[in-house]
């Protein structure tokens, strides 16, 4: 068994025995649904069909429907594009890079983060299709034999990078989350009752029996399935980077993207995680897994991207001053955008994503659960708007005075990118309803060295102390 | 043939360590081990062998390099050479750096989906597959260690189960099988 110092802080609070991480995770599946819940499903749905209902009549119609002009050929599309890409980040790098770190305090909280990183990665995957205008083509970006011009897709280009890298993180996303999640499929099946949901688990636990063959080859396919994903995870969004890097827009056209764009989304993606997470933990009653202490981390973390991010800002800012070319001098981070008629757009940026995650320095706000989420929300809307500033600013003013122009998104612009997190929160209600949210397994296995109860026993009373525990649990 | 296999199922992960090892050193065979997660060092003991999935995903990673390094050769240098912007293709050396994303993915892709796939055929668990655990509690918080009557032939059944009872079990079990 490991040993854990002392001095560390349990993760998991309370006298809690195996059957009670059972319970507590599975109680939510088993028991009726609080009204809240169908609430916000309603309110999801409505939100998720309209914004369903644009797309569609976006396809119909034509990308003309958007905002666009000729200054401004990409706006809202790639900038909510890349801003739930970003998000998707924070799943995998919580279950992939903190594994291979060995952070028991990931336990808690990378089921959630993983499915919402799915969720997150589908509706970014939705932006790049629907901004073809002609969807029924998509398959044309796979490099498939064809008779439609017989050219092969240019494996030179990064928007190709773009198609390989995303499809390739969301399907091994989606492998990685399920293997951990079929050992707690299996639980669910051999507790609930009624015959649809143990049938329908069933199914979905594959027949898990939890042989000793069979946790050896979990833990090696779940520590290699996470050392394949780690460079995975930097891999995307530095080529999501590239889309933008390698092209020849001023204020585009800069090699510390990748590094700054992977920061930045794992800045976002940690704030998304703790703003559904802070939530859920009080709606599923799940404080004593999801703790201060964990908040505090999650923050720590976003401190230090934070700070990758804002020193990427000022880097930005003085090159382009230092250069000298005039160009230079209208893009997002630029003395001409501080002044300029987007200057709203960067005050936005710099006031939320560098002034106020900067609270997160003292201890007392960054283990606030309140104060945590209220910066979260601050942090997502920053992060849009450093995409939003990053493609349309620097667009914007191009090379050419007389087409300078504005953007104003459409309504279609605005319904679409509403209807994105109106599915995106259909998905994830879906998830925590029906899903276990906690990798049990996984907590379970953390209960003797990071649990608060055993943590405090001495040496000798382990055995004798989880014994009587399970006499009472029996009774449940 | 017939045989007897006998369940005896442990509350904790540890007791149940324990009393394998006691049982091992005794001669016993332990079949197989039942818990809702991983039992940390009862692979030795009982003489699961360290799986070699490892070296399957290797291979198969190998396998997504070199198909994307054919595919893509194939592609854009021999069957129609690109030339955007003025700057030829050229040679796949000249032009590997542009390659290694693509590459790179795709040897990801290959290799994590082969391991999962693989994964699921060594384990026999597919979509369907109907669960094999004794105890529907062993996914829960208890913990079944299986013996088989066959494979410790030098002891009587009462033997097995006096020597289970000295071991902490909280449940014993017995089961005829075909």
């Amino acid at each position: 068994m490991h040993k854990e110092a002392a001095i560390r802080e349990p993760l998991i609070l309370g006298k809690k025995t195996y059957h009670d991480i059972t319970v507590d995770v599975c109680r939510v599946v088993e028991d009726r649904a609080p009204k809240m819940w169908y609430v916000l499903f309603t309110i999801a749905c409505i939100i998720g069909l309209y914004g369903i209902g644009c797309i569609l009549y976006l396809i119909g119609t034509g990308i003309g429907t958007w905002g666009l002009n000729k200054t401004i050929g990409w706006a809202w599309d790639i900038t909510n594009f890349v801003w739930w890409v970003g998000i998707g980040h924070a799943g995998t790098l919580i279950s992939a890079v903190l594994l291979l770190f060995k952070q028991r305090w990931r336990m808690a909280i990378n089921r959630s983060a993983e499915a919402m990183t799915i969720f997150a990665v589908f509706m970014a995957g939705m932006f790049p299709m629907i901004h073809m205008g002609r969807i029924w083509m998509a398959y044309w970006v796979f490099p498939i034999p064809n008779q439609f011009g017989s050219l092969w897709v240019n494996f030179n280009s990064p928007l190709l990078w773009d198609v390989f890298a995303i499809s390739t993180y969301l399907s091994v996303s989606v492998v990685f989350w399920y293997i951990g999640l079929i050992p707690d499929f299996a639980t669910l099946r051999d507790r609930v009752k009624k015959p649809i949901a143990k049938k329908m688990y069933s199914i979905l636990s594959f027949g898990w029996s939890g042989r000793a063959k069979h946790w050896n080859r979990f833990e090696l396919v779940s520590l290699v399935l996470a050392g394949l994903a780690t460079p995975l995870v930097f891999s995307v969004h530095s080529i999501v980077s590239m889309d933008f890097a390698t092209s020849l827009v001023p204020g585009w056209h800069s090699t510390i993207f990748p590094p700054y764009f992977v920061a930045g989304a794992v800045f976002s993606g940690f704030a998304m995680v703790q703003t559904l997470l802070l939530i859920m933990r009080k709606a599923m009653r799940l404080e004593a897994y999801i703790t201060r202490q964990h908040v505090g981390y999650m923050n720590i973390v976003i401190i230090v991207t934070g700070g990758i991010v804002a020193v990427a800002y000022a880097t930005e800012y003085f090159m382009g001053w230092y250069s000298g070319v005039q160009y230079e001098s209208y893009t997002y981070m630029s003395y001409g955008s501080a002044t300029g008629r987007y200057y709203w757009a960067f005050w936005a940026l710099i006031l939320c994503n560098i002034a106020i995650p900067g609270l997160l320095w003292f201890k007392k706000i960054r283990t606030s659960f309140v104060w945590a989420w209220l910066i979260s929300i601050v942090i997502n809307i920053g992060m849009w708007f450093e995409r939003f500033d990053i493609i349309v600013l620097c667009l914007h003013h191009d090379y050419l005075p007389s087409s300078w122009i504005m953007f104003y998104p459409s309504a279609i612009d605005i319904g679409v990118f509403l209807g994105t997190i109106g599915l995106f929160s259909v998905f994830f209600l879906l998830f925590t309803r029906y899903f276990p949210v906690l990798a049990l397994n996984e907590v379970k296995s953390i209960m003797k060295v990071s649990g608060e109860y055993y943590k405090n026993l001495p040496d000798d009373h382990h055995d004798e102390a989880h014994g009587s525990d399970n006499n009472n649990s029996n009774n449940h | 043939m017939a045989d007897k296999v006998i369940y005896a199922m442990y509350d904790d992960d540890d007791v149940l360590k324990n009393g394998a090892k006691k049982l091992v050193a005794k001669g016993i065979k332990v079949a197989e081990v039942f818990s809702p997660f991983p039992i940390h060092g009862i692979d030795p003991i009982i003489g699961v062998k360290q799986t070699r999935l490892g070296i399957m995903a290797f291979i198969y990673g190998l396998t997504g390099t070199v198909l994307a390094t054919i595919a893509i050769r194939y592609m854009m240098i021999a069957d129609w050479p690109m030339n955007i912007g003025g700057k030829p293709n050229g040679s796949y050396i000249e032009n590997i750096l542009a390659f290694i994303p693509v590459t790179f993915e795709f040897t990801v892709l290959c290799s994590a989906h082969g391991l999962a796939i693989t994964y699921f055929l060594r384990n026999q668990t597919l979509p369907g597959m109907p669960a094999q655990n004794p105890d529907p509690r062993t996914t829960d918080d208890k913990f079944v260690m299986e013996l088989r009557l066959s494979q410790n032939s030098q002891f009587t059944e009462e033997q097995l189960h006096s020597m289970l009872k000295e071991t902490g079990i909280i449940e014993l079990d017995q089961k005829e099988i075909k």
